[in-house]
């Protein structure tokens, strides 16, 4: 187990080195001197220009520059913004939250919604439900999401007023040092409507993040649950005269979510590149509307600081997918 | 199941049931890929012949007199601009028409690239194993470790925005699977009989790559473009709703869609139609895909 353990981590390894690599490559292969780009339009004389690149370390070889890169990413220095002058790390952990909000409540609506649709595709296989749910799975699956988002917006801010179009919550809540967790930060906090305030924010957002997951997962715990159902015990259990319920729900569930698991955690890199577009459309102020900002405002250190952020932090969940995976099942512990 | 529509087929129908031949049968018994496959070559007529059907000039702009005008069937709309007009007066269903050209374009570049070089690094791999081997595929690994949308910006930041920058970077971040698959074919191939005796016979290795191996490879290949002609379409329009893509007046959908939001509280057609091609376009390259798989391999029939 432990060499496992080892294994896994040692593999991440070059991941992260690659996707440091193609975030250095970024910033350098961007035309622009970058001093000029630090001072803007302001004249600067050639020793200070020169004082200036050695105090950056942009005198030195490609490769030392990347070492030396490396170096600062790993004591937690992603350099500073250019627009915001913070450090980037400061910027992207004060955004995070909602993020990561976003993106639970997102996986939460999709599995609530994808194993019972699934598994009722699999137990009336061929029927009209079949038919029509998994259609719809198709459906979302070839979704534009920022188009879904958009259509969403139209009907239930636009047309019927139900809900707000951006943000994260009213104006008229403020919470002195919340966690940054907005259901949380509300619900703790003893103003009224505060909470409802937040839900209603979140649920359109949480909607069109989860549909791809959503789909992806319903199919998935369709085709499993068909592979489960034909299997002997599956019968034998029907033969006990157990109740249906108690046989799909139970035996055959059960040992139906192992693949649907794994799909699962395959999905939070979906979640991350999703979050960008999602984000995006309705104003939610996480990392990836703040990334897609960065970029319009050429603020390079943030984008650089900010992939390589998401990056890591998508590689190490899905190493810790891979851990519990290899905890949950021995069988995988040994294959290489 | 296969055998007896073999059987079937052989006493009634044709007498020589070639393989292409039972596959286009299991295929066009697929009513939802059939319907996708009519639908693309619809949507390859529309793009082919988009200056003949469609109404008006997709970039001809008219601020003064016809700014948002709504679909023929609502009130102030005209048939002259079946599904309205856009901010700047542009015929949104000629736009639409001529998207057809932008997305389909796409799809055939973006796939056509990731799949010629995801083939030569997968057989490389396969062919050679060892250090090219591991190379190839931890490169792979990295690729497929970042979301592909987050990849994607990245490379469009690097090299700039615009539609072909946009395509190289879809294609990049789609490479793996082909890789990936190749080379998982490729390793099965090499154990088997006909392999060996080709190189028994003095086959070179160029001439086992792409000879002997890859035709027999074909498959899952076959089935990861379908479906990759719908990922490149989807993320090239996510990248072109972004402003990273296709760059205004081109009339692709995404970046159509990207000019729509702000008028999204007083003119609903511009946000939805745009959209409603993408979702439909997408829609029917993942059925046929689908339906190619089902074909294709017949271990994971129904």
């Amino acid at each position: 187990m432990i060499r496992f353990v080892i294994q896994r981590v040692l593999l991440i390894i070059p991941t992260f080195l690659g996707a440091a690599l193609l975030t250095f490559v970024l910033i350098h292969a961007i035309p622009g001197d970058p001093i000029q780009m630090m001072l803007g339009e302001k004249v600067i004389d050639p020793a200070r220009k020169a004082a200036m690149l050695a105090q950056y370390g942009l005198d030195q070889p490609l490769w030392m520059q990347f070492l030396q890169y490396i170096w600062h990413v790993v004591q937690g220095d992603f350099g500073k913004s250019i627009v915001t002058k913070n450090p980037v790390l400061d910027d992207f952990f004060s955004l995070f939250p909602a993020t990561i909000e976003l993106a639970v409540c997102a996986m939460v609506f999709a599995i609530a919604v994808a194993i019972p649709a699934g598994v009722l595709a699999a137990e009336k296989r061929g029927s009209i439900y079949d038919h029509a749910l998994m259609g719809a799975a198709l459906t979302g699956y070839s979704m534009p999401i920022f188009w879904w988002g958009l259509l969403l917006i139209l009907l239930f801010s636009v047309q019927l007023g139900w809900t707000p179009v951006s943000g994260r919550i009213d104006l008229d809540y403020y919470f002195d040092d919340g966690t940054n967790f907005m259901l949380w930060d509300s619900l703790m906090s003893d103003q009224d409507g505060a909470f409802i305030s937040a839900v209603s924010h979140l649920i359109l957002p949480a909607i069109v993040l989860g549909t791809i997951p959503l789909a992806v997962i319903a199919r998935m715990t369709r085709s499993a649950m068909l592979e489960v159902l034909g299997e002997d015990y599956v019968r034998t259990a029907k033969a006990k005269g157990l109740s249906r319920f108690r046989v799909v729900g139970i035996h055959a569930l059960r040992n139906a979510l192992i693949p649907v698991v794994t799909v699962i955690g395959l999905q939070v890199g979906t979640l991350m590149g999703g979050a960008i577009l999602t984000e995006n459309i309705f104003s939610w102020p996480g990392v990836g509307s703040w990334l897609v900002n960065s970029i319009y405002q050429r603020d390079y250190p943030s984008v650089q600081g900010g992939v390589l952020l998401i990056a890591t932090f998508v590689i190490l969940i899905n190493l810790s997918v891979d851990l519990v995976y290899g905890v949950l099942n021995p069988r995988i512990r040994g294959r290489r | 199941m296969t055998e007896t529509a073999v059987a079937v087929a052989q006493t009634t129908a044709a007498p020589v049931l070639t393989p292409r031949r039972e596959i286009w049968l299991s295929l066009r018994a697929n009513k939802g890929a059939m319907a996708a496959l009519s639908l693309i070559v619809l949507l390859i007529l529309c793009a082919i012949f988009a200056p003949l059907i469609a109404p008006q000039d997709p970039i001809a702009q008219d601020p003064i007199n016809r700014v948002l005008m709504p679909p023929a069937w609502d009130d102030g709309g005209s048939w002259a601009f079946p599904l309205g007009t856009d901010g700047l007066g542009r015929d949104m269903l000629s736009r639409i028409i001529y998207g057809s050209r932008y997305s389909l374009m796409i799809g055939a570049i973006v796939v056509t690239l990731s799949l010629a070089i995801g083939v030569l690094l997968g057989l490389a791999s396969g062919f050679y194993r060892g250090t090219v081997d591991t190379l190839i595929m931890r490169l792979m690994d990295i690729i497929l470790a970042l979301p592909s949308l987050l990849l994607a910006i990245v490379i469009v930041v690097l090299l700039g925005a615009g539609l072909r920058n946009a395509m190289i970077a879809v294609a990049i971040t789609n490479i793996p699977h082909y890789a990936r698959l190749t080379r998982a074919a490729v390793l099965n191939e090499l154990t088997k009989d006909y392999v060996v005796a080709s190189r028994v016979s003095g086959a070179g290795t160029l001439r086992l790559m792409f000879k002997t191996v890859l035709p027999n490879c074909l498959a899952p290949l076959i089935v990861q473009s379908t479906l990759g002609i719908s990922s490149a379409v989807l993320d090239a329009a996510a990248l072109g709703f972004l402003n990273l893509g296709a760059q205004p007046p081109t009339p692709e959908w995404g970046t159509m869609l990207a000019d729509a939001r702000q008028y999204i509280e007083r003119a609903y057609w511009t946000v939805t139609f745009p959209g409603l091609a993408i979702l439909v376009t997408v829609l029917a390259f993942n059925l046929l895909g689908d339906g190619l798989r089902d074909a294709l391999d017949p271990k994971l029939k129904r």
